[in-house]
């Protein structure tokens, strides 16, 4: 009886704890984006995060992007030409990343290489009492710290996405049309009637800032929250990894019913 | 303007339900450099923070230039620390930016100053720790005690006039060690400021401190000038300012009978 009292306790103190967690993460946000006024008044230090966050992932976002298209149009060839249709594959490969495989595989990767980087900046920045140092000069770290490495990575997220998508397109490209001979001419003029810019390309655009904003959120959250310990900051670096993965999935779904559902 | 800088009296202070400072009577006047001494756990650092404002008291009065800590919202608190320096235990340079633009970094927060100004000010603040020709420097192509130096001229950046020193002697070789001591004495005085400094350093902090307290289990257990504790014959300051294994303060965690434990006394 005592062991069946002892779990349920248990689990009602997980419970009560993962909720006062998310209310702390809440204030926590909503105090990061009160504290925006200072970093739009000193761009120069989003420009910096732009630079850390977004220009530092081109390369692994570029050459994903790349290979994802080729892929694509290795697979979506082989399954078009049974039906006789293999100059569909611009549709296809366009459609798959603009309103798919860009936001969300670009959001994983930036998850990845971002914002476990910004969780154990920050992270360690607290556990070398750099923030406290900061606070003890009158700066709000929120303001100097958070905010401009909340917006520098908000802003960059949709870039790299479309950039994704780019050169997922063009690795499609390569392989369908240089490589298999699919008409080039129908490859483009399909692709180009099939897309709609509203429909698919801003819907795109609008996953990609949601994943940004949630991205981030979590990586500054988790870095803030870190037991400053060498072990806190390495497990909050994997928990932005696994938590903005998972976050990226389901808020995915819940966009794509949104958006797409009936189309 | 009262003579005395930090006035605290009857201050107690708890985590959640545990009692950390009880009591805790403390003053520290004008261009003077205090002591916070104890062993490590006492609530010395507690008692720093408390200055400094990080936590607030749960009883009792903190008078920190005049002002009521305990009172103090958020921008009022920021106020007074333009006017406070903290040199932390391990510096807590910036580590992505240079020597210069740490020692810049509250300047450069906290005023319009063109960037002129702001060049001398730094080169200035760093020639009163020695370390001007290191001002492109990284922080991880430092000494700790040089690491430290530079903290200590970052605090010193907007003229405060209270500095507060976490263990600054910890971990430095005797040579840092002593430079870093003469340091505090000789900011103190030329800058007329006063300095608070937790430390367990006996020797070094009796060297250069006007007026020592020690703090144990949460009070103040002992308190006087440097020549005084020297003379004292009190168990605790003897066995802390000699450094002896026996005393008030035991080697030992308390722990069941060793015969007991060894299953010796059957």
């Amino acid at each position: 009886m005592n062991g069946l009292l002892d779990s349920l306790r248990g689990i009602g103190a997980r419970v009560i704890d993962s909720i006062w967690r998310m209310g702390v993460a809440t204030r926590f946000f909503l105090m990061t984006l009160l504290q925006s006024g200072q970093s739009f008044r000193r761009f120069h230090l989003i420009i910096r995060e732009i630079y850390s966050a977004g220009v530092l992932s081109l390369i692994i976002i570029l050459v994903s992007g790349l290979f994802v298209g080729m892929v694509l149009g290795l697979q979506g060839y082989e399954t078009l030409q049974t039906y006789g249709s293999e100059e569909a594959l611009g549709v296809l490969v366009s459609l798959s990343l603009v309103r798919e495989l860009g936001p969300v595989v670009a959001a994983l990767l930036f998850a990845s290489r971002a914002g476990s980087a910004i969780t154990a900046e920050i992270g360690l920045m607290k556990a070398t009492e750099q923030l406290a140092a900061m606070e003890m000069m009158a700066v709000d770290p929120v303001a100097r710290v958070v905010a401009p490495r909340f917006w520098g990575a908000v802003i960059s997220m949709p870039i790299l996405a479309a950039l994704f998508s780019a050169m997922g397109i063009l690795g499609g490209y390569l392989v369908g049309v240089v490589l298999i001979g699919v008409d080039e001419g129908a490859f483009w003029s399909q692709m180009q009637a099939a897309v709609d810019f509203r429909e698919d390309v801003l819907n795109g655009v609008l996953k990609s800032v949601v994943f940004g904003v949630a991205v981030t959120a979590i990586a500054l959250f988790e870095g803030y929250d870190a037991p400053p310990t060498a072990e806190g900051v390495s497990r909050a670096t994997t928990r932005t990894v696994v938590t903005s993965s998972l976050a990226i999935l389901a808020l995915d779904f819940i966009l794509t019913a949104f958006m797409f559902r009936g189309v | 303007m009262s003579d005395n800088l930090i006035e605290i009296h009857d201050l107690s202070f708890a985590y959640g339900k545990r009692l950390v400072l009880k009591g805790i009577d403390l003053t520290a006047r004008r261009g003077q450099v205090i002591a916070i001494m104890g062993i490590s756990g006492g609530g010395k650092t507690t008692l720093l923070r408390l200055i400094g404002g990080s936590l607030k008291p749960t009883s009792g009065v903190l008078m920190v230039d005049g002002v009521d800590m305990s009172s103090l919202d958020r921008d009022a608190l920021y106020h007074l620390r333009r006017r406070m320096g903290m040199l932390f235990q391990f510096g807590a340079l910036f580590t992505d930016m240079s020597v210069f633009d740490n020692v810049a970094f509250p300047l450069r927060e906290h005023s319009d100053l063109p960037e002129e100004m702001v060049r001398d000010l730094v080169l200035m603040k760093l020639n009163a720790v020695g370390l001007r020709g290191a001002h492109d420097l990284m922080p991880s192509e430092l000494s700790g005690g040089m690491a430290r130096r530079v903290a200590l001229a970052r605090a010193i950046a907007l003229e405060p006039s209270l500095i507060l020193y976490d263990e600054p002697f910890a971990g430095l070789d005797p040579i840092s060690l002593g430079v870093t001591g003469n340091l505090i004495r000789r900011l103190t005085d030329t800058l007329g400021v006063t300095s608070i400094v937790v430390t367990h350093d006996i020797q070094e902090s009796l060297r250069m401190v006007d007026y020592v307290y020690f703090v144990s289990e949460g009070v103040i257990a002992a308190q006087g000038t440097p020549d005084e504790l020297r003379a004292s014959t009190e168990p605790f300051v003897h066995q802390f300012v000699h450094g002896e294994e026996n005393g008030p303060v035991p080697f030992h965690y308390p722990a069941p009978p060793y015969a007991d434990e060894l299953e010796l006394a059957a």
